[in-house]
Parts: structure tokens; sequence; C-alpha cells
């Protein structure tokens, strides 16, 4: 049976391990909160968007509707990774980058092979994955979650945009993990450029709208903005996401630890018990030799 | 008639308005009661808006508004 001491200092060490993932659970949680707050915050925006997008494409051609809508040759393909900065999270990051390779391995085997798909990583985790490679990453933003505002997230989308339509590529990809609650984070990858053009819905009542300046411009400057959202939603997605994710995790962690302290109290108090057992053996032992004289 | 301006961050202003001047691509103009259905994109300007209380006065960087029925949406990149 192992000392007392020893399990003495690995009841203390897993306890103060416990208040640790405790206290990271619980601060998990209270962003967690915050994240969910900015979703539904950007969702009427999204939505409105989407909404007058559809209004003026109903009766305007938005197939021809600029340089980000069309479809080339995909030649050169960039691929957004949305990680987070901090680890401790379960398998928040690690599923986003398995994502990533199973596409460089096969939907996009070929063009990688010759050094055509690039990453563009968010968060600390992909980009200290990916640095490992040079032929296919092209730099980080691993800023953003400093402050996270929509602001910063429209430069990267404009940084983006400006690329693709240069032709440096042919086709965008963001990879993040879609919030759906604390304990689920779904994986996707959607495509950003070129962007699919808005259906326009024919139940939708058609209203006789004044266009200013006119139908096409409108599409043309309002599309740039559906894509600067689009991205903004990934990232808050994968923020909100990366808090649930590690609130499981270290909600995991705590029960864990309460498990393994369980057990060791167990252990601790057979110990001292056998101890006291040996003690008074002894004494008795003692006691009978001298009597016997 | 209601108003609505939104950003990406948060919504700026909802509530009930008497008038409000947005700075349209095509210049600037102001939308009253019973305006017509109109879809406009806007510059970087200041948005005006007139309430029964009072006049508030919002920089906006770009944008769309849409008035529709005597609701007006202005999604707006910062307000």
């Amino acid at each position: 049976m192992a000392n007392l001491k020893e399990v003495r200092l690995r009841i203390a060490s897993v306890n103060s391990t416990q208040q640790i993932t405790k206290a990271m659970k619980m601060v998990a949680a209270a962003k967690l909160r915050r994240a969910q707050d900015r979703i539904t915050q950007m969702r009427p925006y999204a939505s409105k968007l989407k909404e007058i997008l559809q209004n003026v494409a109903q009766s305007v051609d938005t197939s021809g509707s600029g340089v980000f809508a069309k479809v080339r040759p995909v030649n050169k393909v960039l691929i957004i990774t949305c990680t987070s900065n901090r680890g401790l999270a379960g398998a928040f990051n690690s599923n986003i980058i398995r994502a990533v390779n199973r596409l460089l391995a096969n939907r996009y085997k070929s063009l990688a092979n010759e050094g055509n798909v690039k990453i563009l990583a968010i968060g600390k985790k992909a980009s200290d994955f990916f640095s490992k490679k040079p032929a296919i990453y092209a730099g980080h933003h691993n800023e953003i979650y400093n402050n996270l505002e929509f602001a910063g997230v429209a430069a990267i989308a404009e940084e983006v945009m400006a690329q693709f339509a240069a032709g440096e590529y042919d086709e965008v990809h963001v990879v993040y993990n879609q919030f759906k609650n604390a304990a689920v984070q779904h994986v996707m990858v959607e495509q950003m450029l070129p962007i699919t053009p808005p259906e326009s819905t024919e139940s939708k009542q058609v209203n006789d709208y004044i266009f200013e300046p006119s139908q096409e411009q409108i599409v043309l400057e309002l599309i740039p903005k559906s894509v600067k959202v689009q991205l903004y939603k990934a990232i808050l997605d994968s923020n909100a996401s990366e808090h649930g994710a590690r609130m499981t995790a270290m909600s995991k962690a705590t029960d864990n630890a309460g498990d393994l302290l369980k057990d060791l109290r167990l252990q601790y108090n057979k110990a001292r018990q056998a101890a006291i057992t040996g003690e008074i053996l002894e004494i008795v032992a003692g006691a009978e030799a001298l009597k016997g004289k | 008639m209601y108003l609505e301006i939104i950003t990406p961050d948060k919504k700026v202003f909802a509530g009930e308005v008497s008038s409000v001047h947005v700075p349209g691509t095509s210049g600037q103009f102001q939308v009253l009661n019973n305006h017509a259905p109109i879809i406009s994109t806007l510059i970087n300007g200041k948005v005006k808006v007139k309430t029964g209380e009072g006049v508030q006065m919002f920089d906006v960087k770009g944008g769309v508004v849409e008035v529709l029925k005597n609701k007006v949406i202005l999604l707006a990149e910062s307000a």
C-alpha cells in the first residue's frame, strides 16, 4: 500500500487541479454567454441583409453580378481555418485541423501537391500547426480575438476579396465550428467565394421599390457586405463554440478529478487505518511482552 | 413610422420616428411617413433621426436603407 504522505500529496495536487478546471469552466460559461449574445445581435443584420438582397435580386439577374460571383476554373484555393488562440477546449481545434487535412488529402489532393492550396489561419492553434508547412501556409490573423469586432473581420474579408478579384485564388472556403449548443459543435466547410447568388423566392410579393442608384449597383455593393457578414458569422460561431467546447471539457475534467479524489481518499483512509492497526498491534505486543516478564 | 438602425455588432436604434435623413449614394434624402418603397445604398455620413423627444444623430459608414410600408431598416457597417 502506498504510504500516507504520498497519497496526501496526490490528493492535494488533484484538489488544486480540480479548482483550476472548475474556475476555467466558470470563466468559459461566462464568456460563452457573451459570445452567444454577439451571435444573437448580429443575426438581425444578417437576415435583413439577405432579405434586402433577395428583394433586389428578384427582378435583376444576379448571376453576372461582378467578379465575386463569377465561377472560374479552380486552380488555386484558399482555405480559411478558424480555430482558437488557446487550448484546453477538448477536440475543438483538432477537429478543425483534421477537417482541413482531409480536404487537403481528398478533395484538393492534386492541387495541394502542386502547392496551389493555401491556408489562412485564424487562431493560434491553426497557425502553430500550419506554419510548420510553409508550402501551404499563407499567414495568420491571430490578433482578431483580442478585440472581436466586425471592423477587424471585415478587413480580413476585404483582403481576401481583393486577392480573389486579382486572381490569386479561384475559390475561398472557410472551415469553422458551427455552434449548436454548449456541448455540440459541427465542423462546417463553407464556400465563401465565389458567392452563390441568392435565389429569388417567387412566393414573396413583389414590391415596387425605387432603387438608388440602380439595382445592379445595389447588388454590387451588397454582395461584398454579405461576404463579410458570412466570415463574421463563421468567426462568431467559432468563438462561441470554443467557449462551449472548453466549458464541456472543463466540466468533464472537474468530474474526473472528483472521481480521482474519491478513490484517493479511500486509499488514504485505508492506509491510515492500516497504520493505526499496525500501531495498536505493536503496543499490544509490547504490553504482552512486558507482562510475561 | 418605425425605424431600425442595425450594425453587425448591435442594434443601434429602434423606435418610432417622425422623419429620418440619410446620406444616399446619389444624394441625401429624407424619409417621412408614407414614403414610397425604396432601397438605396448609403455613403459615409450622418443620419439624422427626428423623434417625438428631439433629434438624434448617428455617424454611419456605408450601408443600405430599405423603406417599406412605414418601416425603415437601415443596415450600417458601423454607427
